[in-house]
């Protein structure tokens, strides 16, 4: 597993600064702090609705807070506007919905977005990330064709193939079985070995346990627990955010 | 409201009451008649139309490019404000050309200018209404590429016109600018500042309503 | 910039040329409304004077409505738009991807759309095909250039299908009337070059102002 390239636009950190962000009158995220630090997993752990997503695009660069900052390292991503670029090449998001292209093939779903991302050799890297992924028999077939868990792998390789150093993982477990669940396991473990900043979204607390080293409970937008090292998950889960429904 | 605006409604207001008098009081035109008495109310009126669109173009761009909410409560107020007198002015036209040249429409330069003009302002008001999250930049973004095309607008639909054999009937303004006219003029300027400034308080409330709303959990 | 510029034209001319979808019901749809306008206005099999380059035009307007719709639904259904806007592609090479694929797919509409308005409403739309495809070529582009910029601004949008045709259609009258008179000059027994030259420089000037107005303003429109 290659290490993340250490390149001129790096970071050790992210910083979430008293961040909130509305839409209107809705609030989906207020005064959200936490530190995301290098080769440690942070799992953002909540219900639906909580805010887990919007930190999630919020992490992206894709949404600007309402008030507070988010710091990439010593970068203010507000100020960072033709840099945003290149901070944007570090970055790799799996989303809710998957970010590949049905009608191309693993191949060519994975050499595309690796030419977007400027790799020198896209598809070279994109036969290696297919090999990864235990696909390189599917690599010719189109997407469509694919199962929801195969579909999760190529969507995996394709947020990781340009290396980035901060990891943004959107309900990574949903509708995977057990074997393609400890896989992606394995995986996030080696990419925190490499000195990946991984954080994850997910209300599947049986697999973030033994997995996360930095739990933040979010209930209704605000952090209600935040703690390192987190054991007994979902003791702690049920103590913060109440009964169900609460 | 700041202190200036109940006795500007209230002058705004006995203007308005008082301008018939005046109008009526005004000369006849030569060729016209008393059809052209409805000049006083068309031409205020385009000239608030122009205005208003301007305002949102400029607004909308400010938004765009520099963010401030306000800029964007005054571009949709603006919008709303070109809507109204953009109808006041498509009404009193047709009523005017149908009594003047036995016509209601004319395909005149001017008039489908400005329609096309009311229809970019409708389709703004549109897409803020059913548009839902991100629609304000998006009205943004429909109100700047709606003020760049003017010119396009004007070109090609007077070229156009020309292959029709139409005769070009709108007359030009009178030269002696009375004193309706500036009465009117002026009556309809402040009615303008007064919807404008009455809009962009209203949403200026429900601004601060929806930060109390927010404020309220903290 | 140009690199990936090329890359998503690529992708995209792949994946429709994989489903074909849009393409033919782009095509089936520009055919129909060409037929529904002949069964309107020809009359005991004479179809109307000037005609043609009208209804050239509209179906073109409708046709390509249909397909900037199509292809920015099929962006939002795995969200593939985010993913663009998450690659360190600087966001106009983002919009003039797309432009170049509609642009593309418009004019297979038109190849088949021209010959078949010709022969239906018999008028002689191929006489000068220079000045024709000068024509239709920078109409598209403004009708294009517009349209990719509202129909991406859209996609997040609720109502976007009704909205679309909403915002398209007041601000390219321009390119519709410039246009339709541009290619019914060129249908006149005794063609005035100089006309056509005009209604082409307009559209010109068109497509150069709205193309540099949609990169300026990509970026604030795409941001949140």
């Amino acid at each position: 597993m290659n290490r993340p390239r250490v390149t001129p636009l790096d970071f050790d950190q992210v910083v979430v600064d008293d961040v909130s962000r509305h839409f209107g009158r809705r609030r989906a995220l207020a005064r959200i702090s936490f530190i995301a630090a290098r080769s440690a997993i942070l799992g953002l752990l909540g219900p639906n609705g909580a805010g887990k997503s919007t930190m999630l695009s919020l992490l992206a660069t894709l949404m600007r807070p309402t008030s507070g900052r988010i710091r990439f390292g010593v970068l203010d991503v507000e100020i960072a506007d033709e840099r945003a670029p290149a901070l944007r090449g570090r970055i790799g998001v799996l989303g809710h919905d998957l970010f590949l292209y049905p009608e191309l093939t693993a191949r060519e779903n994975l050499a595309f977005f690796g030419g977007l991302y400027k790799l020198p050799d896209p598809n070279r890297a994109a036969f290696a990330a297919l090999q990864r992924a235990g696909l390189a028999d599917r690599a010719d077939d189109q997407v469509a064709s694919f199962s929801r868990g195969m579909r999760q792998r190529v969507a995996l390789e394709r947020a990781l193939i340009h290396d980035p150093r901060l990891v943004l993982l959107d309900e990574p477990f949903t509708g995977l079985d057990d074997a393609s669940a400890a896989a992606l396991v394995a995986r996030l473990k080696a990419l925190r070995h490499a000195g990946a900043i991984v954080v994850i979204a997910t209300h599947d607390l049986d697999i973030a346990e033994g997995l996360l080293d930095h739990a933040v409970f979010l209930r209704d937008g605000r952090v209600a627990h935040s703690a390192a090292r987190p054991e007994g998950l979902r003791s702690t889960y049920r103590a913060v955010m109440g009964t169900p429904g609460a | 409201m700041p202190k200036w605006y109940t006795p500007v409604a209230i002058a705004c207001g006995l203007m308005f009451v008082a301008s018939p008098l005046l109008i009526a009081n005004a000369p006849y035109e030569a060729t016209m008649g008393l059809v052209q008495k409805i000049f006083y109310y068309h031409m205020p009126s385009a000239v608030m139309f122009l205005v208003a669109a301007i305002v949102c173009g400029i607004a909308s761009a400010r938004y765009l490019f520099g963010g401030s909410p306000h800029q964007d409560r005054v571009a949709w107020a603006a919008a709303e404000l070109a809507v109204l007198f953009g109808i006041i002015t498509l009404v009193t036209g047709p009523l005017w050309a149908r009594k003047a040249w036995g016509v209601w429409w004319q395909w005149d330069v001017r008039l489908t200018s400005s329609l096309m003009g009311w229809m970019v302002a409708v389709a703004y008001l549109l897409v803020r209404r059913y548009g839902g999250p991100g629609s304000d930049k998006l009205a943004a973004g429909l109100a700047l590429f709606g003020m760049a095309n003017v010119p396009f607008i004007y070109i090609s639909v007077n070229y156009w016109r020309t292959i029709h054999p139409a005769t070009s009937v709108v007359p030009t303004l009178p030269v002696s600018m009375g004193l309706p006219l500036w009465f009117c003029l002026t009556a309809f300027v402040l009615l303008f500042v007064l919807l404008l400034k009455l809009r962009i308080y209203l949403e200026e409330e429900r601004a601060r309503l929806d930060a109390l709303y927010l404020s309220i959990e903290e | 910039m140009l690199q990936a510029i090329w890359l998503i034209v690529r992708k995209d001319l792949t994946v429709e040329v994989r489903s074909r979808e849009i393409a033919y019901t782009t095509l089936f749809f520009a055919v129909s409304c060409v037929l529904n306008f002949a069964f309107a206005l020809v009359r005991e099999g004479r179809p109307p004077q000037d005609g043609a380059a009208g209804i050239l035009w509209i179906s073109i307007a409708f046709a390509g409505t249909l397909a900037l719709g199509r292809t920015f639904e099929r962006e939002r259904q795995s969200e593939t738009l985010r993913a663009l806007l998450l690659a360190p592609t600087a966001r106009p090479a983002v919009y003039v991807g797309k432009l170049l694929g509609i642009i593309a797919l418009l004019i297979v509409a038109e190849a088949i759309l021209v010959p078949l308005v010709s022969l239906l409403f018999q008028a002689p739309l191929l006489a000068h095909p220079f000045w024709l495809l000068a024509v239709v070529l920078t109409g598209t582009i403004g009708f294009s250039a517009v349209g990719t910029l509202f129909a991406a601004m859209l996609v997040r949008a609720r109502s976007r299908d009704v909205l679309l045709p909403v915002l398209l259609y007041p601000i390219t009258v321009p390119v519709i009337i410039a246009g339709v008179r541009g290619t019914a000059a060129l249908l006149q027994p005794e063609v005035d070059l100089g006309v056509v030259r005009f209604w082409v420089a307009l559209l010109v000037s068109f497509d150069v102002v709205f193309v540099t107005l949609a990169l300026w303003t990509f970026e604030p429109l795409m941001t949140d």
